[in-house]
């Protein structure tokens, strides 16, 4: 069932899907990117009680939700290196790290940002602003422990059985803090919720998520190809490649 | 088929016999090992200890002396010095045999690398996590706790300091072949430490107002159970890894 998968255990295969996916995955973001920001920023209808401030909202949900995700894809990617000692699943959890702890600083930062005109402040103790900030701080302890080895496959190593200790600790931490925030201040302002959204709301939504995903797939892409370069950098067809970019 | 394999094996098996350890044999030697050199480098058990009254102290210090706030404030202060104490003698528990190659030889050893990571381990609590479980008491009068929170204080150490070693120990053997640990160690650990933090401290606020706190201990106990049976696991891939 899974032997069509079988070929891209080679990084040389890998590399020239990726040559075929990322043109795809461009347009894709290109387009679902335009379409759900302008409709989203300018033609969408202002929130009756946010007014006009809601609409980073298009920007701060789609960060969030994408910091989890890729969280739980660098999980998937450890896993299959730790078990099946797949070494390009280290390449893509390494590609993956630093774009998921940017998109935890988007969400945070947006967030501090919305929080402001409607909370009147930039930061508080609310369980779900927490569990992201400690996200982003697994993230950093990710990418940290990535860079502080030599050896590129033991940091591939590492990481991996960091991350999987994360995603285990990562729905303790997030009903903890859930607990927290209930015991030591009662919702004050934190009763914000997902107000159900009419539809001219919703669907720019959905077009710049979308675009928003298909973007971190476009830099996921790159940052992996430059992965299998940097890492096969001595393999024959990467030499190939790099004579044939010289000779153009 | 196997039948025949497994005869040949057995005379080797006894004439090994002596030189095999069972499973409790190992942890026990693993165990004394550790504790005689600790008992050796006394510093490396009171230098933490001394940490942790230190930070201790300096909180009143810097927050005021009024009763009212430091009660208020103990067992979260208490906690996050614990924390801290255990994170700054966690280095050790690898590093030295790291560094002496006995690291390398227990990985080879034909004994489970579980036990002996859990003996390890359970040395290490029995080093740093017990006398500051002692202590603590004392340093709760200094700091005005709510008489009703002792039990509580106790008992959330006794249950939540094993979880600090254990997942600490996660922490250290992916960082032991670094050579700038110490920083990253802290890093990495320190949100894993979150939930015991959060559960310890709301049992020792909610016993101060006499109300009952199994919940939260059952809670820590159930972290502590579920990083007896999994971090052991972890940390001896995370040695493969580190020691290559």
């Amino acid at each position: 069932m899974w032997k069509f998968l079988h070929p891209y255990a080679n990084p040389e295969t890998t590399y020239h899907f990726t040559n075929k996916l990322l043109p795809w995955l461009i347009a894709l973001a290109a387009l679902f990117l335009s379409i759900g920001l302008v409709w989203a920023l300018l033609f969408a209808p202002a929130d009756y009680q946010q007014g006009d401030s809601f609409r980073i909202f298009y920007v701060h949900v789609p960060a969030a939700s994408l910091s989890m995700g890729i969280y739980v894809s660098m999980a998937i990617a450890a896993l299959s290196s730790l078990v099946w000692q797949l070494k390009l699943a280290d390449a893509s959890a390494a590609a993956m790290a630093p774009v998921g702890a940017a998109f935890t600083a988007i969400a945070l930062i947006t967030g501090a940002a919305w929080g402001k005109p409607m909370w009147g402040t930039w930061w508080i103790w609310d369980a779900r602003l927490t569990s992201e900030l400690i996200l982003l701080f697994l993230y950093l302890g990710v990418i940290a422990l990535h860079n502080a080895f030599e050896d590129k496959n033991l940091a591939g190593k590492a990481a991996g059985i960091l991350t999987l200790v994360g995603v285990i600790n990562i729905p303790i931490i997030k009903y903890s803090v859930d607990w927290w925030n209930t015991l030591h201040q009662g919702s004050t302002v934190s009763k914000i919720g997902k107000p159900s959204m009419s539809l001219d709301m919703l669907w720019p939504f959905i077009f710049s998520f979308l675009g928003f995903s298909f973007l971190v797939g476009v830099i996921i892409c790159l940052r992996f190809r430059n992965e299998i370069l940097a890492r096969n950098s001595i393999r024959p067809w990467v030499r190939e490649l790099v004579e044939k970019s010289v000779v153009k | 088929m196997t039948l025949p394999a497994q005869s040949e094996q057995l005379p080797t098996q006894t004439t090994q016999t002596s030189a095999q350890l069972s499973y409790r044999h190992a942890f026990m030697l693993v165990l004394k090992r550790d504790l005689t050199i600790a008992m050796r480098h006394k510093d490396d058990i009171i230098n933490p200890l001394l940490f942790f009254v230190i930070v201790i102290t300096l909180f009143p210090l810097g927050i005021g002396p009024e009763a009212k706030t430091l009660s208020r404030i103990a067992p979260g202060i208490i906690w996050v010095a614990a924390l801290l104490a255990t994170l700054l003698s966690l280095d050790r528990l690898f590093k030295s045999d790291h560094l002496d190659g006995s690291l390398e030889q227990m990985l080879l050893s034909p004994h489970p690398i579980f036990i002996l990571v859990l003996a390890k381990i359970f040395a290490h609590w029995l080093i740093t996590g017990l006398p500051l479980i002692l202590i603590a008491p004392l340093l709760a009068v200094l700091l005005h706790l709510d008489k009703n929170s002792y039990t509580a204080l106790l008992l959330t150490l006794l249950l939540g300091t094993p979880v600090l070693s254990l997942l600490g120990a996660i922490g250290v053997a992916l960082t032991v072949g670094i050579k700038k640990g110490g920083v990253l160690l802290s890093l990495l650990i320190l949100p894993l430490y979150i939930p015991v933090l959060i559960f310890a401290t709301s049992a020792i606020d909610t016993a101060a107002l006499g109300l009952p706190y199994s919940g939260q201990l059952a809670i820590i106990a159930a972290l502590f159970f579920g990083s007896l049976t999994l971090a052991p696991f972890a940390v001896g891939a995370a040695l493969k890894v580190s020691t290559n």
